[in-house]
């Protein structure tokens, strides 16, 4: 007989919830609601990626008022602040514990596989089976690093946003950041601000004002309806679930954080990192075109925003707005040699979920989850909380309810369907050897 | 919102463009294209370059002729300017592939075009190839194109089919995008 076999079960439940971070906890609660019995199974603490795997100095891109979960608001008094990493990971605990989810922390999945009435879900101290599983671990568990970086000099130090925490981890010297989201902006801010000269590396991103006309660019999206679009009315939903994050921080001034800011506080732009020759960094000759992407995609966006504003006239904003174009003055730099004048390249090239440890036949030829608006290829499997699973917001805080109501609305569905068709052994663990 | 009834007629068959799209998503070898040339040298710095066939959707094909290209040095650089300069043709391959993208984006959008001029300007310091300095480069340092459209769309949504031209151009790539080259010869 197998190891695999003989291993002790611990449980039968309906769902196995994978990850007690926003999206597990909110569907947890709606399946509670339902009297669906689940587990929530987290590696770690809760919110434990939050506590755990982020840069010191993150917060939130929207507002607190946004942060929300199934019948949970934000009740704290600093409306219109962002969350850091480590208050939103507070925030989520105590909804855990407000809902009083069925959470077993420091317990890691091994494996997840076919049994003979739905998975098993394989754990440190003992199985679980259930006829469904959510992941919910999340869409930023590994750094998406270009094969580039294989054949950096040695005596480069690199470092991605997934292990950086702050520019004292760095040597002194220059810093080329490759990457031109929320992420790259924000880490080429910090860096360039502790005396260690940056270099920004900049392909196709998604720049916005923090402030529009009086309101935060998020109440804007949320009030004209673009975090709530689906993702089967996108003109090609691949592309808008590759969109990186816009450029944009959360402070207490609320200041806008774009290319002009960071050039004007001494970081110098260049075009998308596309090739190393020896220890020389060569930069596509394609920046103006992304910035004129960039701020041409800003203004269609605020021309709405001005549309919907003249139709629904809310009170208290401000006159209409327009930002200057991004400058590139001099004909950017080319290439650049690494080493004296540029001793660490950080990584802010994008983040993918980790399902490595789901064995099923769930893949596609690139190796990502093959599956239709959370409902996997797989019946039984659901994933949640992926950018634009669903909705525009579905990486959003507030964005994992809507997502998790209607997942869970499918699951009850399956889990009627197949009890009907096949009902389960009773009980499920005499079935099993061991 | 006002109803697109007119359909533009840019001569671009989008419909098989994007039904290209959607059948080679699934099909990475049919996707693979080789695209060939051959030459022959005439004399002096006269060269004539022959394109013919090419290899894609999994087999090998034919343009419907024979296309030759005749390629020289002007008079100044003590040549008989048989032909178009090669870093000329850099430029004819751009110019090509800009405005073919911007037909197909303006088809696309539904965007009437009713001309599409383009002005490209490449500057080059000769003491490169000459060898006089080391430290400037042979190629261009920095191509200028220019458009002036003439379309029933907003100026913004002009320069937006432009932008997304640029993103989509092979020959735009190939220029500022830095692609091996392996060149390998013998004596016959």
């Amino acid at each position: 007989m197998s190891e695999r076999t003989s291993r002790g079960i611990a449980g039968t439940v309906d769902v196995v919830v994978i990850g007690a971070g926003h999206s597990g906890l909110a569907l947890s609660y709606l399946l509670g609601q339902r009297s669906l019995s689940h587990v929530v199974l987290e590696r770690g603490e809760i919110a434990n990626s939050w506590r755990t795997e982020r840069w010191d100095s993150l917060r939130l891109l929207t507002p607190n008022w946004m942060a929300r979960l199934p019948g949970y608001p934000y009740q704290g008094d600093d409306r219109d602040g962002y969350m850091s990493a480590g208050q939103l990971a507070d925030f989520i605990s105590r909804y855990a514990t407000y809902i009083s989810a069925p959470v077993l922390k420091n317990t890691p999945v091994n494996r997840v596989a076919p049994s003979s009435h739905g998975f098993r879900v394989e754990v440190p101290n003992g199985d679980w089976l259930c006829q469904t599983v959510v992941l919910a671990t999340g869409a930023f568990s590994k750094p998406v690093i270009p094969k580039l970086a294989e054949a950096m000099p040695a005596t480069i130090e690199q470092l991605s946003a997934h292990t950086y925490r702050n520019p004292r981890q760095l040597a002194p010297g220059g810093v080329l950041v490759v990457g031109a989201s929320a992420t790259g902006l924000q880490l080429a801010q910090e860096i360039q601000l502790s005396g260690r000269p940056v270099t920004l590396a900049v392909g196709e991103h998604v720049r916005l004002p923090r402030v529009y006309r009086g309101r935060d660019i998020q109440w804007w999206m949320l009030a004209t309806g673009v975090l709530d679009q689906r993702v089967e009315d996108a003109d090609d939903p691949d592309r808008a679930r590759r969109v990186p994050s816009p450029q944009l921080v959360g402070t207490p001034e609320r200041a806008t954080l774009d290319l002009n800011v960071l050039q004007r506080q001494g970081v110098k732009v260049v075009g998308r990192l596309m090739g190393l020759r020896g220890s020389v960094a060569q930069f596509s000759g394609s920046l103006r075109n992304v910035c004129a992407l960039a701020d041409l995609k800003m203004n269609r966006l605020l021309a709405s925003i001005d549309e919907w504003a003249e139709a629904n006239a809310p009170s208290g904003i401000g006159p209409i707005e327009r930002f200057a174009p991004t400058a590139i003055g001099e004909p950017p730099q080319l290439e650049l040699e690494l080493g004296e004048d540029i001793r660490t390249v950080l990584w802010a090239t994008g983040f993918r979920p980790n399902f490595s440890w789901l064995d099923l036949p769930v893949f596609d030829r690139k190796g990502e989850l093959r599956h239709d608006r959370g409902v996997a290829d797989v019946p039984g499997i659901y994933v949640l909380g992926l950018p634009y699973l669903r909705r525009r917001k579905s990486s959003f805080i507030h964005g994992a309810e809507d997502d998790a109501r209607e997942l869970v609305t499918h699951l009850t569905g399956y889990l009627d369907r197949t009890a009907r068709r096949d009902p389960p052994p009773r009980p499920a663990l005499r079935r099993l050897p061991g | 919102m006002t109803k697109h009834t007119q359909t533009a007629t840019n001569g671009v068959n989008v419909a098989a463009l994007l039904g290209a799209r959607e059948a080679l998503k699934d099909a990475p070898d049919a996707a693979r294209f080789k695209w060939r040339a051959t030459s022959e040298w005439v004399k002096g710095t006269h060269n004539r370059t022959t394109v013919d066939g090419f290899f894609g959707l999994g087999q090998e094909q034919k343009h419907r002729q024979t296309y030759k290209f005749e390629s020289d040095h002007p008079e100044i650089f003590a040549s008989e300017d048989k032909g178009a300069t090669p870093v000329e043709f850099v430029l004819v391959g751009l110019a090509g592939c800009l405005t073919a993208g911007i037909a197909a984006v303006a088809q696309n959008r539904n965007i009437q075009l009713h001309s599409v001029k383009a002005t490209l300007e490449a500057g080059m310091n000769i003491q490169g190839i000459l060898g006089i300095d080391p430290d400037v480069r042979n190629g261009f340092d920095g191509i200028k194109v220019h458009y002036d459209i003439d379309a029933d769309a907003s100026a913004e949504d002009i320069a937006a089919l432009v932008a997304q031209s640029q993103k989509r151009s092979a020959v735009f790539d190939v220029i500022a995008n830095p692609t091996d080259v392996t060149v390998t010869s013998k004596k016959c």
